[in-house]
């Protein structure tokens, strides 16, 4: 019951945030709002009882990735409202929630799941940490290596592509000297 | 009452659908990477609940690994928007059509 | 003795290809002497086997690899020598040898020296594998090689428009007959399950006669195309249009006698249906006496001979059909010496002309010409059939053949056309060697060929003169595997009075000739005399309006019909549909190039677009897979 209740409550919590996200036309709501929906979403996990999981969602998506845009947005003014040439409404409704049809059809249809064999089972008794800790460093020990070389060229890209005159200080610069950096990179960049 | 698998498919799908229609109407590209969010955010749903109701974590880990990578593209991400924004002043998608066949 | 069949079979293989390494540069010696040393090597070889297969009867049979091996198909790369194949060996190898070294002279001016020796030598290769083959695929492969390399020489100078006609004429009517004989082929497979002659000949007589009818047919229509009886004769006199070696080797002395070969090598075949043996034989004859009339009147020396070749193979066939198979190659024999040897008497006359080939502007070459004039009179009696000459006993032997199995009608049609070849020949002989030297009217200055290229015809002078008397030896020798029929005329009256009246009659003809042709009188005609306007004259000069019917009623209705189908349904339908299928492709590719407008949110849009459409299947497919029962009967209620 306790489960039922919760499952709606977050259901519609994150639905909500995340319909926000997609139709506000200011980008700091939206920000705010994804943050909010990333954290119900891991509310899901902890339901299903997917704590690890759960608790690397919000420290990850909540924590770093919402940081990380909230630092990237600081480059970009996010103060005006974002002004967004509108296409055709009925097309995206149409093909978005024809798709959802599509996939609810299929969802609903009843599953061959019956035989459906456990390869890496919950073992009883251990903590969800140490079930994953347990298969991700016997099974999944190469993909993870490989998903921390791939986490560390991105971070290393991240810095080389936005870190170019990283060593001026915008701040301290006077406007005359801002105008001028601004002309030469129109320059070097035509 | 009982929640099943099923219902945390349909949630999902709904989340997707939500994360299609901002992919699609959106104009903005840091609005545009806020849906993507929404799209991998659905599909680790299904990805955490397939796997506690089959009692399997190979679920739980391809929604790690989607982690790893969302964490990846968000950095890579942001980086080239910063350098087109350098660029160009700007970041709406009407404006990039080089890729005119 | 494997070894000598092998050397015998692929030393032409390795001359021609030696000599086609030459294929593109400019003329060089070695290019003609060593394919002519290997084939002296193959004639070497064809000799020991043949010494062999006479002193000891044995009959060498090789299986040098499996070719088609599939299912219930067994068809060997095999080789046979025995009496019928050792002897056409021995002809091939012989005659194209002396071809060889005569046309190291014969060619030495000419600038595809090295190509035409490529192209000689590997008709000889395929000729052999025609006559060694041991079943009737490999027979096939040679059938098919020596008419791709009569292709090659026939258009041999390829510059010449009429040459590439003539070649192109001679392969496309091969091709009309090799499909019959391809089918005939089909049939004795179908029927007897096996294509070696042994076994399909041992089979044969089990079947149904219908069937062994149609086979006797089908293959007969084969050897009429390679051979060139009537309706597919036209093309052997174009042939001409060759160099004259080539006209000695393939269009006289080998290719075009194959057709003969394959009725003898299916005489077992051929035995048990009569009915098509005497209508081979009928053929046969008309065939003699039709082309024999053509050479009476033609202008052109060659075609004269070509004529003649046409005629005598009729006489062979008169004498396979009647079941006289010993005969019909006894007869092949000796004509290709003699044929061959007239033919390249022929090549020293046109060299000496300077390619002029019509014989009334000639006359009086015998002051010149000694060794050549020599040659090709004897040539000439040996073909008319005087005594002692090879022809006599040949030609008479077949017409012996037809008075005792008591077919007069044919009997006196060869014996007509034996008279009438006495008097073409001589005409020929006596207006290039005798008579006023017309010659001198067109400014030639003839010369004798080279010593080398004499000496070199001289091996068929000897057999033209004594291949006869080898009758009985060779008798004993191919009726081991042939039919042992004698035919002996059993009065000996009749026997005389036969024999001198048909001397008589062909040295009657011989003087005729020569007393109407060596006169004084001897004009190069003008088209305006008496007897040139005659009808008769017109009827044969032009070769009865054969060629001109197929020009018009054939070829062009051919070619109006090809027109229809070009404009109507080539370019129509066909090309339509290519075209069409194309503009499909353009006219997509224009439409659909809108949607790489390279804006990122319309390419999201179809990319979504794509998801769905890819969902639907799904949906559809699952659908399906769930309702497959039900949608099986509702298909079947609708009769798919």
């Amino acid at each position: 019951m306790f489960e039922a209740i919760a499952f709606y409550l977050f259901a519609f919590l994150t639905i909500a945030m995340f319909y926000i996200t997609v139709t506000t036309s200011q980008a700091l709501y939206a920000l705010s709002a994804l943050a909010a929906g990333m954290i119900f979403i891991s509310a899901f996990f902890f339901i299903l009882g997917a704590d690890f999981l759960g608790a690397v969602q919000i420290i990850v998506y909540s924590g770093a990735v919402m940081a990380l845009y909230a630092f990237g947005m600081m480059f970009f003014d996010t103060t005006r409202d974002v002004k967004e040439k509108q296409g055709n409404k009925a097309i995206i409704i149409g093909l978005s929630s024809l798709a959802a049809l599509l996939v609810v059809v299929i969802v609903s249809a009843p599953i061959v799941g019956n035989n459906v064999e456990a390869f890496y089972p919950m073992v009883e008794g251990a903590g969800n940490t140490q079930e994953v800790g347990m298969v991700l460093f016997t099974k999944y020990l190469v993909p993870f290596e490989v998903a921390a070389v791939m986490l560390l060229v991105a971070m290393i890209a991240g810095i080389v592509l936005a870190g170019k005159k990283m060593d001026l200080s915008l701040t301290l610069m006077s406007d005359s000297e801002l105008m001028n950096m601004k002309e030469e990179d129109k320059k070097v960049n035509v | 009452m009982e929640i099943g698998l099923n219902h945390y498919l349909v949630l999902s799908t709904i989340l997707f659908a939500i994360g299609l229609v901002g992919v699609m109407r959106r104009k903005n590209l840091l609005m545009l990477f806020f849906a993507t969010e929404i799209l991998l955010n659905a599909v680790n749903i299904s990805f955490a609940a397939i796997s506690h109701y089959y009692g399997d974590l190979t679920g739980q880990m391809f929604a790690f690994f989607v982690i790893a990578i969302a964490a990846s593209e968000v950095a890579v991400g942001l980086g080239l928007l910063i350098v087109w924004h350098k660029k160009h002043n700007n970041i709406d998608l009407d404006n990039m059509s080089s890729m005119r066949g | 003795m494997e070894l000598f069949l092998y050397t015998a079979l692929f030393s032409p293989l390795v001359g021609s290809l030696f000599a086609a390494l030459f294929g593109a540069s400019p003329k060089i010696k070695i290019a003609g002497i060593v394919p002519s040393a290997l084939l002296g090597v193959s004639l070497f070889s064809s000799t020991m086997l043949l010494i062999l297969v006479f002193t000891t009867d044995i009959t060498l049979h090789v299986e040098m690899m499996t070719w088609i091996a599939t299912g219930d198909l067994y068809i060997p790369f095999g080789f046979v020598v025995d009496q019928v194949s050792v002897v056409m060996m021995m002809v091939v190898t012989l005659v194209s040898t002396v071809v060889h070294v005569y046309a190291i002279g014969y060619m030495e001016n000419d600038k595809g020296f090295n190509r035409f020796f490529s192209w000689l030598s590997a008709f000889v290769f395929s000729m052999m594998v025609l006559v060694m083959s041991d079943n009737f695929a490999g027979l096939f492969i040679g059938w098919e090689g020596v008419g791709l390399c009569s292709w090659g020489l026939i258009g041999f100078w390829y510059k010449k428009e009429s040459a590439t006609w003539a070649a192109n004429e001679a392969f496309i009517m091969n091709r009309i007959a090799d499909l019959a004989m391809l089918i005939g082929i089909f049939l004795v497979y179908w029927n007897t399950g096996t294509l070696q002659y042994y076994a399909a000949f041992t089979a044969m007589p089990s079947l149904d006669s219908a069937i062994l009818v149609w086979m006797g047919i089908f293959l007969f229509i084969g050897a009429m195309g390679k051979s060139a009886q009537f309706p597919l004769h036209t093309w052997l006199a174009d042939a001409m249009e060759g160099p004259t070696p080539v006209s000695a080797l393939i269009h006289a002395a080998t290719m075009v006698t194959a057709g003969v070969y394959l009725v003898v090598r299916a005489s077992p075949l051929y035995d048990l249906i009569p009915s098509v043996g005497l209508f081979i034989a009928s053929l046969g004859a008309f065939v003699a006496l039709f082309a024999a009339s053509m050479a009476l009147v033609n202008r052109d020396m060659k075609r004269v001979i070509a004529y003649s070749t046409l005629s005598q193979l009729g006489y062979m066939f008169a004498a396979a059909g009647l079941g006289a198979y010993w005969v019909a190659l006894f007869h092949l024999m000796a004509h290709a010496f003699f044929k061959a040897l007239l033919f390249l008497g022929a090549g020293n006359v046109m060299h000496a002309m300077h390619d002029e080939l019509d014989p009334f502007k000639m006359g009086g070459l015998n002051k010149v010409m000694k060794g050549t004039f020599v040659m090709m009179t004897v040539a000439s009696v040996a073909l008319a059939g005087i005594f002692p000459l090879a022809g006599f006993f040949s030609k008479d032997l077949i017409l012996e053949v037809a008075f005792v199995e008591n077919h007069y009608i044919i009997y006196s049609v060869l014996l007509f056309t034996a008279g009438l070849t006495a008097f073409y020949s001589f005409r020929l002989v006596a207006l290039i060697f005798h008579g006023e030297e017309r010659y001198k009217l067109f400014g030639i200055h003839p010369h004798e060929a080279h010593k080398f290229m004499l000496v070199a015809m001289s091996p068929l002078l000897l057999l033209a003169v004594i291949a006869g008397s080898f009758k009985m030896t060779y008798f004993e020798m191919v009726t081991k595997v042939l039919p042992e029929l004698e035919y002996h005329i059993h009065h000996p009256i009749t026997f005389w009075i036969m024999t001198i009246g048909t001397q008589l009659f062909v040295a009657g003809a011989i003087l005729y000739a020569y007393k109407k042709y060596t006169s004084r009188e001897i004009k190069v005609p003008d088209g305006t005399s008496k007897m040139e306007n005659s009808f008769g004259y017109k009827l044969l000069i032009n070769q009865y309006y054969i060629p001109y019917f197929y020009e018009e009623y054939l070829v062009k209705a051919y070619r109006e019909l090809s027109d229809v189908l070009w404009t109507k349904v080539d370019q129509k339908v066909v090309d339509g549909t290519v075209d069409g299928i194309a503009n499909i492709l353009y006219n997509t590719g224009d439409t659909t190039r809108v949607m790489q407008s390279g804006n990122l949110s319309t390419m999201l849009k179809w990319m979504v677009a794509g998801t769905v459409a890819l969902l639907s299947l799904a949906v559809v497919f699952g659908l399906a897979a769930r309702y497959s029962g039900e949608i099986k009967i509702f298909l079947s209620g609708l009769g798919v």
